[in-house]
């Protein structure tokens, strides 16, 4: 197979490829890393080692060869720069981890390693997750494949666009407020995250433990369940982790959907939605309706202040999360200091961006004595009123389906200096990670200007394979994810 | 005015653990610097704590022993705060809830009893040690120390004295070591000591403005650096200042203490609940479990030891002053079938001395419980005397009798070796008598005039006659009655 023949296939179709020896890892590792010319000017990628990629290629191949391979044997998948990978760099996209070699490899790549599978490199994101846009990013914003001039979401913005452009076969994000759902929008590709306990943190740089959670962002759900078959499970490393075993999420994609009833929370379809998103998504629940689901309105008035809550606990344990870059053990250290304090001053404000300040600022603010109660406590009566909501929604139907984004990508630079109007991107997203959910963004059209339109699904606790299975019969009847952006064909 | 003196201590004591609370890194001590520091105890990007279960176990431990409340649920909470020796920039430590509250201490100070109660003991993280020096005017870290496992313990400011608080502070210490859960070294830093201490006129029920000592780890800094306190604070109110709530460093070379941070430098450590670890929930069982591997406490024992070995009360307390002791002295007993009272007396004189001018506990005694029991059974039956058990005792700890078939021999092959058994045989003391009073006509005349105190004359000559063997019962006995005849 030659190499347009591959950049173009699926992540399931690859891997048929690969078992039945059409193609092998090598020649597609190689494919995909001399694709990545093609998307330079994306700035999709923070660290490709096309050397160790190819020497992985070689070992997976070698598996194959022997038999003992499994579907993710020999695959190339990009890696969002969140994941601790031993001897390549892992930035996080910040200053203060930009020359960061992590020691140990997250369990998420152990556990893509043990597959088989090849590291083709790590993507841009916003610094430390923190971001909507992927212009917070220490190492330079990432172009929107499908408009060069727009931003593709955050914060796993360089994996979204790197595989809408076709730069790698998949990869994988962390979604702390939308970070893999949002991008996956924009860049109108297929991006899943998982419950809150599914896929171990451990290894997954911490932005606010307790919302964080790793997924991935791919062509179609049927891919996505491939991937998660790999990374779900049980992880004695990290004790949010749950302890029970992964369904068999290829095995129920085809499960019949007819019958089910997808809630419509009027709080998703309301104020500040662009109506030709609102369009797309009505377009799509036709869909779901002529495929034999029954759709209820429902009411979750919570959840129009998770935006507030999700800003005051996120910050929260970013505050503290973020404390151990000191320039003490590992990391950046300011080149010149007077004393310890001025060494921690020095550090932490050359090392850290804007945006990754204003949020340490205000997760210290809100933990502050006098006003803990006051924000912190309050926001936990919240979350906690928002999962309610959430429970009883999951009484009258079994998805819930609204629109990602409240609209398509935007200009680069056209929120940079307006926190409160990048923070409302993740408007729709938030909710599932204040009450860890699973969720997930599929492609459902385009706007007049040709950007991608997402269609959020929420689902049960655990119940990852219901969700991959309703994705997937929307896909099955529909061809979005199957579009290329121009340039990228 | 007459000044009372309330003192409250905070006892931080390194748990027993094999492993770190948080990691699987080893809590040896004395390894070479950043030996013992994984990945999570140096707070690398994006690593994990998990909850070592041993820890917990442990604590509850403490917990039953003083009679506290074991909380089913307990929450570890990030105490905020910049440090070069504490790794993550937060230490994970327990808050508003923690393991164990509600507990009491029995002291007795000058006959006394008092009791002192435990606000809360809590688990938490040590921090690394900074180092400095040997780096040329720099700081070096070692992290070996953290995520080692602490217990603080707190205490109401119930004690009225540093005689009290000392008191209270080795209750503590013997405590943990019974429980086996802290090995109670205070050089190594395994059991250290804060005292929050005030002062008030007699009679006043508002407590007076406190400082917190530091730095104080060994029984006699905790006396000295309270009462120079006691003194410095007395001081500043009759002088009619007002004492300064603020941390102190005592030092003990020049014995003063000295202000650390004020309460303007103060911290807001910002604690909240750490989203990285789930809440610890205990089941009944599982405390019910760590209840049944309580051993006896020293409370018990001391009583025990006082009604069933008859003991005073001087001698049941430093027979029960460790376990290791008191089982050493109760295997002796049992082995040997002797007056426990002489047990007591040869474990608390000679064999302590022994130990003592050796600087050695009595686990690593020379003189095993089995040997020294085999010379305690010597020595009640009559085969030693006092003095020829002190020259058994001195062979058999200078390695004599190892070459006995077991240890429970040693003392007898070592006696017969060196020919040491008491001579009762009466035929071979009359023949000695004999000799002895023929030689000393003039001695036996003065006797029967009437002069008794010639007597231990005659004892004198046969003892040495014997080299001190013969049984002096029966030396007496037939001396007299042929001195009489």
């Amino acid at each position: 197979m030659g190499p347009e023949a591959v950049i173009n296939k699926s992540l399931a179709e690859l891997s048929r490829a690969l078992q039945s020896k059409e193609t092998s890892s090598v020649d597609l590792t190689r494919a995909f890393l001399e694709r990545m010319d093609t998307g330079q000017g994306l700035n999709a990628f923070i660290t490709v080692d096309g050397d160790r990629a190819l020497e992985q290629a070689r070992a997976a191949d070698a598996r194959i060869a022997r038999g003992d391979a499994g579907s993710l044997t020999g695959m190339p998948l990009a890696h969002k720069d969140i994941f601790c990978t031993k001897g390549l760099l892992t930035t996080c996209g910040s200053k203060i981890l930009s020359n960061f070699v992590a020691p140990y490899n997250a369990t998420l790549i152990e556990r893509f390693n043990q597959a088989g599978a090849v590291i083709l490199g790590k993507t841009n994101m916003d610094e430390f997750a923190m971001g909507s846009s992927n212009e917070t990013s220490y190492f330079g914003a990432v172009e929107n494949p499908w408009d060069r001039a727009c931003v593709p979401g955050g914060s796993s913005g360089g994996s979204a666009a790197a595989v809408a452009a076709r730069l790698a076969p998949a990869a994988t994000g962390t979604d702390t407020g939308g970070s893999i759902r949002q991008p996956a929008a924009f860049c109108g590709i297929t991006g899943l995250k998982p419950s809150y306990g599914r896929v171990s943190r451990y290894g997954m740089v911490a932005f606010a433990s307790s919302l964080d959670q790793g997924g991935v962002l791919t062509r179609s759900a049927e891919d996505a369940a491939y991937l998660l078959s790999v990374m779900a499970g049980f992880d004695p490393r990290d004790s949010t982790s749950i302890d029970r075993p992964a369904d068999d999420y290829v095995g129920s994609l085809e499960q019949d959907i007819s019958g089910l009833t997808i809630g419509l929370p009027r709080q998703f379809f309301g104020e500040g939605l662009d109506p030709e998103v609102g369009r797309r998504v009505e377009a799509a629940i036709e869909e779901y309706k002529r495929l034999g689901v029954k759709a209820v309105d429902i009411d979750m008035p919570n959840c129009s202040l998770a935006v507030p809550c999700y800003y005051v606990l996120g910050p929260a344990e970013a505050s503290s999360n973020l404390a151990r870059y000191d320039g003490v053990r590992y990391g950046y250290r300011a080149p010149e200091y007077a004393d310890l304090i001025d060494m921690y001053k020095k550090t932490r404000s050359q090392g850290f961006g804007a945006e990754v300040k204003r949020r340490i600022l205000i997760g210290t603010y809100v933990l502050s004595a006098g006003y803990y109660d006051a924000y912190y406590l309050k926001a936990l009566k919240l979350r906690r009123l928002i999962a309610q909501e959430f429970e009883q929604a999951f009484q009258i139907c079994d998805l819930i389906v609204g629109p990602t984004t409240p609209t398509t990508a935007f200009k680069l630079g056209a929120k940079v200096d307006d926190p409160i109007a990048m923070y409302l991107n993740d408007i729709y997203t938030i909710p599932a990670n204040l009450s860890g959910l699973p969720g997930i963004s599929i492609p459902a059209g385009f706007d007049n200007a040709g950007h991608p339109v997402g269609l959020q699904l929420i689902g049960r606790y655990f119940d990852e394979a219901r969700l991959l299975n309703m994705a997937h019969h929307y896909q099955r009847v529909t061809d979005w994810h199957k579009h290329t952006p121009a340039g990228f064909a | 005015m007459k000044w009372e003196t309330v003192i409250g201590l905070e006892v931080h004591t390194q748990l027993l653990t094999a492993s770190k609370i948080f990691s699987g890194a080893s809590t040896m001590y004395g390894s070479e610097p950043n030996t013992q520091a994984c990945a999570v105890d140096i707070g690398l990007p994006g690593v994990l704590p998990v909850m070592n279960v041993e820890a917990a176990r442990m604590a509850i431990k403490f917990g039953l022993a003083i009679g506290a409340e074991i909380n089913r649920h307990s929450v570890f909470a990030r105490k905020n705060y910049f440090y070069p020796d504490l790794p993550k920039g937060y230490q994970i430590s327990q808050y508003e809830l923690p393991i164990v509250y509600n507990g009491k201490v029995e002291i007795d100070v000058d006959g006394l009893t008092k009791i002192i109660s435990i606000t809360r003991a809590h688990l938490e993280e040590d921090a690394g040690k900074s180092l400095h020096e040997d780096f040329h005017g720099l700081s070096g870290i070692d992290f070996n120390r953290a995520g080692t496992p602490l217990l603080e313990i707190v205490s109401e400011p119930d004690m009225r004295s540093a005689a009290e608080a000392v008191v209270y502070l080795k209750k503590l210490h013997e405590l943990v070591r019974y429980l086996e859960i802290c090995d109670g070294n205070m050089q190594e830093g395994s059991f250290r000591c804060d005292a929050n201490v005030s002062v008030r006129p007699e009679g006043q029920e508002t407590f007076g403005t406190r400082t917190e000592l530091k730095n104080i780890n060994s029984f006699k800094f905790v006396e000295k650096a309270i009462e120079f306190e006691i003194e410095r604070q007395i001081d500043v109110l009759e002088s009619g200042g007002a004492v300064v709530l603020e941390t102190r460093l005592y030092d003990p070379d020049k014995n003063e203490t000295r202000p650390m941070r004020s309460k303007e430098e103060a911290h807001d450590y910002r604690y909240f609940p750490d989203p990285d670890l789930p809440p610890l929930e205990l089941d009944e069982a599982f405390i019910e479990a760590v209840r049944q591997t309580l051993p006896e406490l020293p409370d018990a024992k001391r009583a025990r030891f006082k009604r069933d070995y008859k003991l005073s009360d001087y001698d049941a307390g430093v027979l029960t002053a460790t376990a290791a002791m008191a089982d050493y002295y109760e295997d002796a007993v049992r082995k040997s079938k002797s007056d426990p009272k002489l047990v007591a007396n040869w474990t608390i004189g000679d064999l302590s001395a022994y130990l003592n001018k050796e600087n050695l506990s009595i686990e690593d005694s020379a003189v095993s419980s089995t040997m020294f029991s085999g010379l305690m059974k010597k020595i009640n039956d009559g085969t030693l005397s006092v003095k020829t058990g002190k020259q058994v005792l001195e062979m058999l700890w200078k390695g004599q009798g190892a070459d006995a078939t077991d240890e429970s021999t040693a003392a007898e092959s070592v006696i017969i070796k060196f020919d040491l058994a008491q001579i009762s045989d009466r035929t071979k003391i009359e023949q000695v008598i004999d000799k002895v009073l023929a030689a000393s006509e003039a001695q036996v005349q003065q006797y029967r005039n009437g002069q008794e105190k010639v007597f231990g004359y005659f004892v004198g000559q046969v003892m040495k006659a014997t080299g001190g063997k013969a049984n002096p019962k029966q030396v007496n006995e037939i001396l007299k009655k042929k001195l009489n005849d």
